[in-house]
């Protein structure tokens, strides 16, 4: 997804000379082309990333337009004030850009994870976000929000499927797109496991479940409507995201469904928690219930949890009756 | 833009200090000896230095200015005011209900650059202006002047925007801090001390300049000096918190309390000698 992104912003960069790229001394094999084809538009801030803030606000003041480019949780949770005080209450077009959203540096543990940059930056006024699904989402993301007048953050995974839908779909900002249509449960999903949640999908087909997997990638603001002709069409609501289930697209949505009549709504994700586990993205997803398999599972218990739901779905209860114990 | 004689600036200066004073007297809101101890400063930096226009106050050629000690905008404000940013029936309004003017400085308010209020963004904010005006090279001439209190360098984003702002050479760039050696709970000496202060600014690769910060002349003169090439600049300007009344030079009381009936009495006689 790096490299979709930089990708997007070379070509955006060329016609636009407000454009700038800051890192906070990232970019290993990403951003070498880009600083060597485009030196007065990039700046290397080092391992100062409140000084980064600070000097985008700065320059966003002065009429440019930068992007600030970090490991997702430097470049949010530890400048918090400076994205809160100068950017968003200034309402400036700095861009966020944090790379490794979720648990995508898996095995370099915790302190590069983030569970809860989405929950914070959600809170905070002004602040748009966007939380690409694949390679070409994201190319489409940074198109999208390299005019946008305010500030964003962007989140990005490390790497990610080319794509995660089968047919072409037009990205606008704050719309979510409904990626494979189903009859009994919505997935409402964003970011890189909306391609694990398609594979889940894949799997509940054939357990007669029918699962729509609906992409929300961008969590603030909100697509409201679409969110509300969900709980129309579909009985029960799920709602997955790598991040806490505290504060993230599971709670955007909960507001939302909190005023309506639907009775099944759950949120799936990191349960407040840290991931302190050894292991790849894979492995991290697996042990906290974000695995293909497992999301299934959940999905087939959440569907049965209750009776009324139960007689709901006769056949998924006769034949999954006994085996979910196992 | 005209420059003025010392004695113009004393003069404004006390004005200031009344027009301060009133302010937090009327508003019961305090700060008044962070507000004191940099007037001089501002009276030089909007009447004799920066190059402003108070009918345009964003126009792309003006000389920046972020108060990056922003619980001082009483002293700002006064100061914009006589400048003729907006109109001096706006400091009656100071911290009321429904006022135009609140305790920390408000880039909405005509005249101010930047909103500040928690310590240690001004420099960094600072270095970006400097480096986009740079960049752009249309806007001339134009500099970032960004005033800091002491104890805000206890904060480690001062120290990141340090070694940017001397790593890119920001020549257009000017610090002045408002050395008064007391902070909010204790002098600097005994909370984070920070001497050999100086020194630890030139080490970062800065032109340091130490300045009497009551001193006109003096401060009229380093202020004017043209940027060193290749260097950002320091202004450490020696000051007395509370300066201008012999009562609130000293202690913490000066940095929160307003003063009650008794002391206005007394603080306005010895403004109005």
């Amino acid at each position: 997804m790096r490299l979709a992104f930089i990708q997007t912003l070379t070509k955006l960069v060329r016609k636009d000379k407000r454009i700038m790229l800051l890192t906070g001394d990232l970019g290993f094999n990403v951003l070498e082309e880009f600083a060597q084809e485009f030196p007065d538009q990039f700046l290397n801030c080092g391992v100062a990333e409140a000084n980064m803030v600070g000097v985008a606000a700065g320059l966003a003041h002065e009429g440019f337009i930068p992007f600030v480019y970090s490991i997702a949780p430097f470049v949010t949770l530890r400048v918090l004030e400076q994205i809160r005080n100068d950017v968003c209450f200034h309402n400036l077009p700095v861009k966020i850009v944090g790379i490794g959203g979720g648990l995508a540096y898996g095995h370099a543990g915790s302190s590069h994870h983030t569970l809860e940059d989405v929950a914070v930056l959600r809170s905070i006024a002004n602040m748009t976000i966007i939380v690409p699904a694949d390679r070409e989402e994201t190319r489409s993301a940074t198109q999208a929000i390299a005019h946008h007048p305010g500030p964003v953050y962007l989140r990005l995974a490390k790497e990610s499927e080319e794509s995660v839908y089968t047919k072409n779909r037009h990205f606008r900002l704050g719309k979510g797109i409904e990626t494979v249509p189903g009859v009994d449960v919505a997935l409402i999903t964003c970011g890189s496991i909306v391609a694990v949640a398609a594979k889940a999908r894949s799997l509940l087909v054939q357990k007669n479940l029918s699962v729509s997997v609906v992409n929300i990638h961008t969590l603030k603001p909100l697509d409201v409507r679409l969110i509300k002709a969900l709980t129309k069409k579909y009985r029960i609501l799920i709602t997955l995201e790598e991040h806490s289930t505290i504060g993230g697209l599971g709670s955007a949505v909960a507001d939302i469904v909190a005023k309506t009549p639907l009775a099944h709504f759950y949120i799936l994700g990191l349960e407040d928690c840290y991931v302190t586990h050894v292991g790849s993205q894979q492995h991290l997803q697996h042990i906290h219930g974000l695995s293909t398999e497992k999301i299934a599972k959940r999905i087939i218990q959440l569907t049965l949890s209750s009776r009324a739901l139960r007689q709901s779905f006769p056949r998924l209860s006769r034949r999954t009756q006994g085996k979910l114990s196992q | 833009m005209k420059k003025f004689n010392v004695k113009v600036l004393t003069n404004l200066s006390k004005k200031i200090r009344l027009m301060v004073l009133d302010m937090s007297y009327r508003s019961q809101v305090g700060h008044l000896g962070s507000a004191f101890s940099i007037v001089d400063i501002l009276v030089v930096l909007y009447f004799s230095v920066l190059e402003v226009n108070p009918k345009n106050p964003r126009w792309s050629g003006r000389d920046r200015f972020i108060l990056s000690k922003g619980h001082a905008a009483n002293a700002l404000y006064a100061v914009l005011a006589k400048r003729g940013f907006f109109p001096k029936s706006w400091l009656k309004t100071f911290c009321q209900d429904g006022g135009k003017l609140g305790v920390h400085a408000e880039h909405t308010v005509p005249g101010v650059e930047w909103t500040t209020g928690s310590l240690g963004h001004g420099l960094s904010v600072g270095c970006g202006i400097a480096w986009g005006l740079r960049l752009s090279r249309r806007r001339g001439e134009s500099r970032c002047f960004v005033l800091l209190s002491d104890a805000e360098c206890d904060e480690g984003s001062i120290w990141e925007a340090a070694l940017f702002a001397a790593h890119h050479k920001l020549d257009n760039l000017i610090a002045i801090i408002d050395y008064n050696k007391v902070q909010a709970f204790g002098t600097t000496e005994e909370v984070l001390g920070l001497e050999p202060f100086a020194s630890k600014w030139k080490a970062f690769g800065w032109r340091v300049l130490e300045v009497d910060g009551h001193n006109h002349q003096e401060l009229v003169a380093c202020l004017s000096t043209p940027g060193q090439n290749s260097k950002p600049t320091v202004v450490i300007a020696h000051t007395v918190r509370g300066k201008g009344i012999s009562f609130m030079e000293h202690g913490m009381k000066w940095h929160y309390t307003a003063p009650n009936e008794r002391e206005y009495e007394e603080a306005l006689k010895e403004l109005s000698v």
